[in-house]
């Protein structure tokens, strides 16, 4: 083995990137400027491409070397950039934009939602939390391990008289901040007459500490500060674990709202055209959509026709042609011709107000379920408190003094506190959530490993989620080499949709500089002295050809000279979509179709996969129907979807996943979304979910072995302060060791195609 | 046992320092970004705007 060489990191040469500002026209980013007091102005982006340590240079450099910009820094956990401008100066986002795409980065303005904010203020008062809780438990053991060692040489009263002062001078203010999240919580459940784990730790808190007082004004020999203090500092941990996990696929999230939001081309009253994020647009602006370009909002087709997919919206993959008086919904992809629409909703607003109805009544539905470790501590609470109640009155019964049945209780209910019952859970799902996060999943919800864990029936949406998004070529081995090489560098001269899956099929040409396109029909141009077309059957000559061809397929004709061809375009299946489902069927799974698309559509790719439930034309309310009748045959389902004619079946089904690619209203209603061309992690999903369901019962099945032990020797009346502080972190320690086991779940695919 | 009447503070005014600092840290945004924090570290444009580097080729 020769030396190794320790290499800097440096940044791969970049290709320039086409900006997501567009580079021409107005822009207006006013939405997303922060004016403090003085006047400075500061914005924030979502940076795409960030990988490597020399990015944070290259890209803090650039923006600073540009006029007006005084400062930039680069979050490189978060993948944002926050530039801010000298007071006075003007703001030009768009020129940072495009210096960015320059050297090969895409920004996009980027809008902190009010949820993260508040979300990052918890994630601050949790660490501030355990820092107190974790300098008061440092400090108070190495007070209590004098006092233990001391009882049993030659301590004297006074001084341990001292120490336990010291301690509760140190344990009541420290307890009454760190413990501010678990009071809080356990006041709402009492208010709310529920029950919470939070319950019996605020009391065994609180009585830990109260008793400990007492006995410290009696001069007592034991006192519990350093088990209250201890009990709360690993809690919090669990609860700080738990936070980080949720925050980080927020962050994501966040990140992938920005990247994905839309621009819209406002007509301005004196009919220039503006573009400005979505986001600014109101109900009743005009707005233009050209060929290739997604509708960014609800609206009434003033002017122009255009044929529109919105598979998207409905499943249905055939285009529909828009005349001047049709609605067009968000989200729909104008294949040729160009929309002039009346905005009529925007924002949360843009979805059908049939599956905004459906949508509410799913999500009640699905608030039921109780997480497991509610469940537990539902049982636990009263067992615990019942527990406690009883050795007092069995030890005042069998005549000891008010004073030691009491402690004894104390005792119990300081032992019995759930510090491992509360680790248990959180633990695994951190560590399981690390490794789905490796495997391109992110989570939306804390629970959803539970969830997934249970399922027994996986049902698909079809298009964009057994097949890709985009349509493919189908036919290229029919198609002459050299005559698809030219529609592929004609089809990047194009923006028609379907000209991105020509150009998609032979990649890194370089596009035919003279290319002219007409709209409606194709694109025409001069290669190597013969007319070259690419385009509808018609403007190609190629009517003949289409008798021929599969009838479901979309059709481009292509023409060079004499030659031409009929290039079929359709969806094709993700390209595990075979391997995924039959390991599904295998691990004993039943596996249904859920698609809007039409019959004829549905079936070739039901057949392809060997799938026998199908259904097709499902409208939203049918596929909720479906899914209802399945879960009352007392199957659990997992639905997988994409379009927003699955959002409410997404929230309906016991869990839910979403490609990245789906729309917005769905992927907020997925309980986890993945990334990446490959439906491998839906297998991955399930594996790792049942292996984390694992490792929480082994953890919970620890917990309460645990209490087995310690319980009886509480009750009569061996616990020690000494003996519950072993006992407690010995137990802590315990689980989160078993916890790390989740990191090795799922099959070892470390390398996902994105 | 007098040794305690300045021990003992001395342990705890160590540890609050030790806490202070935490939140110090924690308040100046240290926190924030903790990938980035290790790779920053092997960015050496401090030695190009230090004063003297230059003129010493």
């Amino acid at each position: 083995m020769g030396a190794e060489v320790l290499v800097l990191p440096a940044s791969p040469r970049r290709a320039p990137v086409a900006s997501a500002a567009g580079g021409e026209g107005a822009q207006d980013y006013s939405l997303f400027l922060r004016e403090d007091a003085g006047g400075a102005k500061e914005m924030a982006f979502a940076v795409e491409g960030v990988d490597c340590a020399a990015c944070i240079d290259e890209i803090e450099d650039l923006s600073e070397a540009l006029p007006g910009i005084v400062r930039a820094r680069l979050n490189y956990t978060t993948h944002r950039l926050t530039v801010g401008w000298a007071a006075g100066a003007e703001a030009r986002p768009g020129e940072l934009i495009n210096a960015l795409a320059r050297i090969g980065y895409r920004a996009y303005p980027f809008e902190a939602d009010r949820l993260e904010e508040i979300d990052n203020a918890t994630a601050r008062h949790l660490l501030r939390c355990l820092a107190v809780a974790g300098f008061a438990a440092m400090n108070i053991m190495l007070l209590s391990v004098s006092v233990w060692s001391g009882n049993v040489s030659d301590i004297t009263p006074e001084t341990r008289d001292l120490f336990h002062w010291l301690s509760a001078l140190i344990a009541l203010p420290a307890a009454a901040y760190a413990g501010q999240p678990f009071f809080q919580s356990a006041y709402r459940a009492v208010r709310a007459r529920a029950l919470n784990m939070d319950v019996p730790i605020t009391l065994g808190v609180g009585l830990a500490l109260a008793v400990s007082l007492y006995e410290t004004l009696h001069h007592a020999e034991h006192a519990y500060f350093d088990s209250a203090v201890m009990l709360l500092f690993f809690l919090l941990t669990g609860r700080y674990l738990d936070h980080a996990m949720r925050r980080r696929t927020r962050t994501e999230a966040g990140n992938l709202a920005a990247l994905k939001a839309l621009s819209a081309n406002r007509v301005e009253p004196d009919g220039t055209l503006v573009t400005v994020p979505a986001a600014a647009i109101v109900p009743g602006d005009e707005v233009l959509v050209r060929a290739g370009e997604r509708a960014p909002v609800d609206g009434l087709v003033l002017a122009g026709t255009a044929a529109v997919d919105e598979s998207l919206i409905t499943g249905e993959t055939l285009p529909r042609r828009l005349i001047a008086g049709e609605a067009v919904h968000a989200g729909a992809l104008v294949h040729d011709g160009t929309l002039r629409l009346r905005t009529t909703a925007v924002g949360e607003d843009t979805f059908l107000t049939e599956i905004e109805r459906l949508l509410d009544k799913a999500s009640t539905a699905r608030g039921r379920y109780v997480r497991l470790a509610d469940r537990v501590a539902r049982l636990y609470a009263p067992m615990v408190h019942l527990t406690a109640l009883l050795s007092l009155a069995g030890w005042l019964i069998a005549g000891a003094s008010l004073h030691q049945a009491v402690l004894i209780a104390v005792a119990v209910l300081i032992i019995t506190c759930p510090c491992a019952l509360a680790l248990a859970v959180p633990a695994v799902q951190v560590v399981a959530a690390g490794t789905l996060m490796r495997h391109g999943i992110l989570l939306n919800a804390g629970d959803t490993f539970e969830r997934l864990a249970e399922v027994d029936t996986v049902a698909f949406d079809k298009t964009g989620t057994l097949t890709l998004p985009e349509p493919a070529v189908a036919n290229a081995e029919k198609v002459p080499a050299a005559l698809l090489e030219i529609a592929a560098r004609l089809a990047l001269a194009s923006t028609h949709p379907l000209a991105r899956a020509v150009a998609a099929a032979r990649p890194g040409l370089v596009p035919v500089a003279s290319a002219r396109e007409t709209p409606g029909a194709g694109v025409e141009a001069l290669i190597d002295g013969e007319v070259a077309r690419l385009g509808s059957a018609a403007f190609c000559g190629c009517e003949d050809l289409v008798a021929a061809a599969s009838p479901e397929a979309s059709l481009v004709a292509v023409r060079h000279g004499p030659v031409r061809a009929l290039i079929e375009l359709r969806q094709v299946l993700r390209p595990d979509a075979r391997a995924v489902i039959d390991a599904l069927r295998a691990a004993g799974r039943r596996i249904v179709i859920l698609s809007g698309d039409r019959a004829a559509a549905v079936a070739p790719v039901a057949a392809a996969l060997e799938i026998e439930d199908w259904w097709a034309q499902a409208r939203p309310a049918d596929k909720i129907g479906v899914l209802e009748s399945l879960s009352g045959q007392g199957h659990r389902v997992l639905m997988v979807g994409d379009g927003l004619n699955d959002a409410p079946s997404l929230a309906s089904a016991h869990v839910s996943l979403s490609p990245i690619t789906a729309a917005d209203v769905t992927r907020a209603h997925a309980d986890a979304v993945f990334l990446g061309e490959r439906l491998a992690p839906v297998r991955i999903a399930l594996d790792v979910a049942a292996n984390a369901r694992r490792l929480m019962r082994e953890n919970l099945m620890i917990a309460v072995v645990y209490n087995l032990i310690a319980v009886p020797l509480a009750i009569a009346g061996q616990v020690t302060p000494l003996v519950a502080a072993v006992a407690m972190s010995g137990s802590s320690v315990i689980v989160t060791l078993n916890a790390l086991r989740a990191r090795s779940g799922g099959p070892a695919r470390a390398k996902e195609a994105s | 046992m007098n040794v305690l009447l300045y021990l003992v503070p001395a342990a705890l005014s160590l540890g609050l320092v030790g806490l202070a600092a935490f939140m110090w840290s924690l308040r100046s945004g240290q926190y924030d970004d903790l990938d980035g924090a290790a790779v920053r570290v092997l960015s050496d444009d401090d030695l190009v705007d230090a004063p003297g580097a230059a003129g010493r080729k």
